[in-house]
């Protein structure tokens, strides 16, 4: 305990510095894949994107981020198994986020499309069965987390199938395409803009203080999306019939309407990622200022500090604005196979699970479902060509991820010890 | 770091481009062998020589796009069709280009006197099997449309009555094909034995231009019918 009267407000410092360098390396490494299909079916420029990311992550980080930062805060470490020695878990966080930034810096100079939820997840595990032992991980927990790993690209590429069989019943293969998009168009828009909207209001709005009963929550969600699909409306209708586009390419004109379209997954994904991962660089900021706060108490309850996830949203929008703009320049030159209503569907679908996983706190990761997303589309027989080889990577980089930084954690933790407790 | 993103490393090249354009190369080869027989019927030699020329520079261009897109179908490529259909399709595509290589081959090595009669008859038949090969070239052309609606609904029906129309053409050729043997056998007898015997092939190969585009229709109608 006189560890933590002693050198409390250093641990919150070193906590903010790794958390900001943690959420800028998210901002950094993950900006690309968030927006990848939004700017790779030609939607929206880079620039674009950038706007629409930095505000999106933003607020998807300081309304809906808590959730998901109470399971990184306290949900993979057994609290009890570390009751009377609450110093270890300080400095446990603080190695935790600084191996998985390292982990996360090294991966994306390296070219591995490595999550940064799996880094985090790692990383404290790794910290709590080095410093701790077996007993203190919460292996239902840790559990659940993997199980949902899984079970979320399929969900993400479940929903994009449907989405893209939807958009063929509706608007495809109909005798007027480009009609039947203008008429369905803003019904998707307020799809995007309600759901997202219901998640995020849906007793998802504690730490600012505001409660509402599930009617209200539904009525909000609704005028909201309502608000969406007007906006929607006016952008699609401004879209005209090409024909001189549509001689060479006969859809040309209908996926025109869907560009506008675009922008409104767009933003949801940014939202979506914000909310879930703001969390990975926060959460064991979260912890250690809790700790402090409470003089050591491990099983304190409280909420997340409103300043803690703005911190950490401004560290992602920092992240994509200094380096996330160049991987997205990079990655942005225009995906010929990845057209509008194909991108539409793949993001719509991974924004839609990314922000309901985040409800329930499972910390998922964006980029595979995303590419659970554009997977789903292509089994719905829409995408000329996808190298199912990227599966074999994504696996290849949980196998690597998980030890590595777990590995790093508990190294970086000892270091610690030997500097604080000797 | 971008070269490995998860993200682009994803997609795959699109066999569905390089399948057009080796179909659009394909297709003039054979629109070329018109020239050819043009040029025959008017015993220009040089002129049909010129023609083969052409006819072979586009039949390597062809098989240059054919083993690039082959190259670039790893088993692990995911697509909305079949990989062995697609590979089937463009064999069958590449027969054309062989064919019409075959032909111009045969016409410059060999002097084949169009005998009286023969001329409207051969033109027929090689104009129709080039009608064949254009309808099948745009066939071909739709594979984009295909991929968007997902191999169904009013644009799969539209292939499909493409399709009908391309059969009916290749009946058109067999038909004309024996026309142009009946002129042929008519002046069998003013001929030499040989030549005749050379016609007769010539004439089953000008057919095969229209049977192979009438294949990659079939082969495009049973990708449909899955």
């Amino acid at each position: 305990m006189e560890i933590i009267a002693e050198y409390g407000t250093v641990f919150i410092i070193i906590a903010i510095v790794f958390g900001l360098y943690m959420t800028w390396g998210i901002g950094a490494n993950d900006v690309a894949n968030v927006m990848g299909t939004s700017v790779g079916s030609g939607a929206i420029t880079v620039t674009t994107a950038i706007i629409i990311a930095a505000i999106f992550e933003f607020a998807g980080a300081a309304l809906a981020g808590g959730h998901v930062t109470q399971t990184i805060r306290k949900g993979i470490i057994d609290a009890g198994a570390l009751e009377g020695t609450p110093e270890i878990l300080i400095l446990g966080m603080l190695a935790s986020l600084l191996a998985a930034a390292i982990w996360l810096m090294v991966a994306s100079w390296r070219g591995w499309p490595v999550s940064t939820t799996h880094s985090i997840v790692g990383a404290i595990v790794g910290f709590a069965l080095a410093a701790i032992g077996l007993e203190a991980v919460d292996w239902q927990k840790i559990s659940q987390i993997v199980a949902s790993w899984v079970v979320s690209p399929v969900l993400g590429g479940m929903v994009s199938f449907a989405l893209m069989i939807s958009i063929r019943q509706l608007i495809l293969n109909t005798p007027n395409p480009f009609a039947a998009a203008q008429r369905w168009g803003p019904i998707y828009i307020f799809l995007v803009g309600f759901i997202i909207s219901l998640v995020t209001i849906f007793k998802g709005l504690k730490h600012l203080d505001i409660e509402l009963s599930i009617s209200a929550s539904f009525g909000i969600a609704a005028l909201f999306g309502l608000a969406t699909a007007a906006i929607g409306y006016a952008l699609i209708r401004r879209v005209k019939v090409d024909r001189e586009a549509d001689r060479d390419f006969h859809y040309a004109s209908v996926e025109r309407v869907f560009v506008p379209m675009m922008i409104f997954t767009a933003c949801g994904m940014a939202f979506a990622h914000g909310s879930n991962d703001v969390a990975n660089g926060v959460g064991p900021v979260v912890a250690v200022w809790g700790l402090v706060q409470s003089g050591g108490e491990v099983a304190q309850q409280s909420a997340v500090p409103l300043w803690i996830l703005v911190g950490g949203g401004i560290g992602i929008v920092i992240g994509l604005w200094t380096y996330g703009y160049r991987v997205m320049r990079t990655v942005g030159t225009k995906i010929t196979e990845l057209t509008p209503t194909r991108g539409f569907c793949a993001t719509m679908a991974a924004a839609v699970v990314v922000v309901l996983a985040s409800r329930t706190g499972m910390p998922v990761s964006t980029t595979h479902i995303a590419v659970g997303g554009v997977i789903g589309v292509g089994m719905a027989r829409g995408i000329g060509a996808l190298d199912l080889r990227v599966i074999g990577g994504i696996i290849m980089s949980w196998i690597t991820t998980l030890p590595i930084a777990g590995a790093l954690s508990a190294f970086i933790y000892f270091i610690l010890r030997m500097i604080f407790i000797g | 770091m971008a070269g490995n993103n998860p993200f682009t490393s994803l997609f795959g090249r699109s066999p569905f481009k390089p399948m057009q354009e080796h179909m659009r190369t394909v297709n003039q080869c054979a629109v070329e062998t018109a020239n050819l027989f043009e040029a025959l019927c008017n015993g220009e030699q040089d002129q049909v020589k010129e023609v083969q020329q052409r006819i072979f520079k586009l039949e390597s261009e062809a098989d240059t796009i054919k083993n690039q897109l082959r190259a670039h179908l790893p088993k692990s490529l995911f697509m909305p069709v079949d990989r062995r259909d697609l590979l089937e399709v463009l064999d069958l595509q590449d027969e054309i280009a062989d064919i019409a290589q075959d032909i111009a081959g045969l016409l410059v090595e060999r002097e084949m006197q169009v005998m009286e009669g023969m001329q409207e008859p051969l033109m027929n038949l090689v104009r129709r099997c080039i009608d064949a090969c254009e309808l099948a070239t745009r066939i071909i052309e739709r594979l984009d449309e295909l991929v968007e609606t997902g191999f169904r609904g009013p644009e799969s029906d539209a292939v499909i009555l493409m399709v009908d129309q391309l059969n009916k053409t290749e009946t058109d050729t067999d038909r004309l094909g024996l026309e142009l043997a009946r002129s042929l056998f008519a002046q069998e007898e003013n001929m030499n034995p040989v030549s005749v015997m050379m016609w007769y092939d010539l004439i089953s190969m000008i057919g095969q231009l229209a049977d192979y585009a009438e294949k990659v229709g079939n082969r495009l109608r049973l990708m449909l019918a899955r």
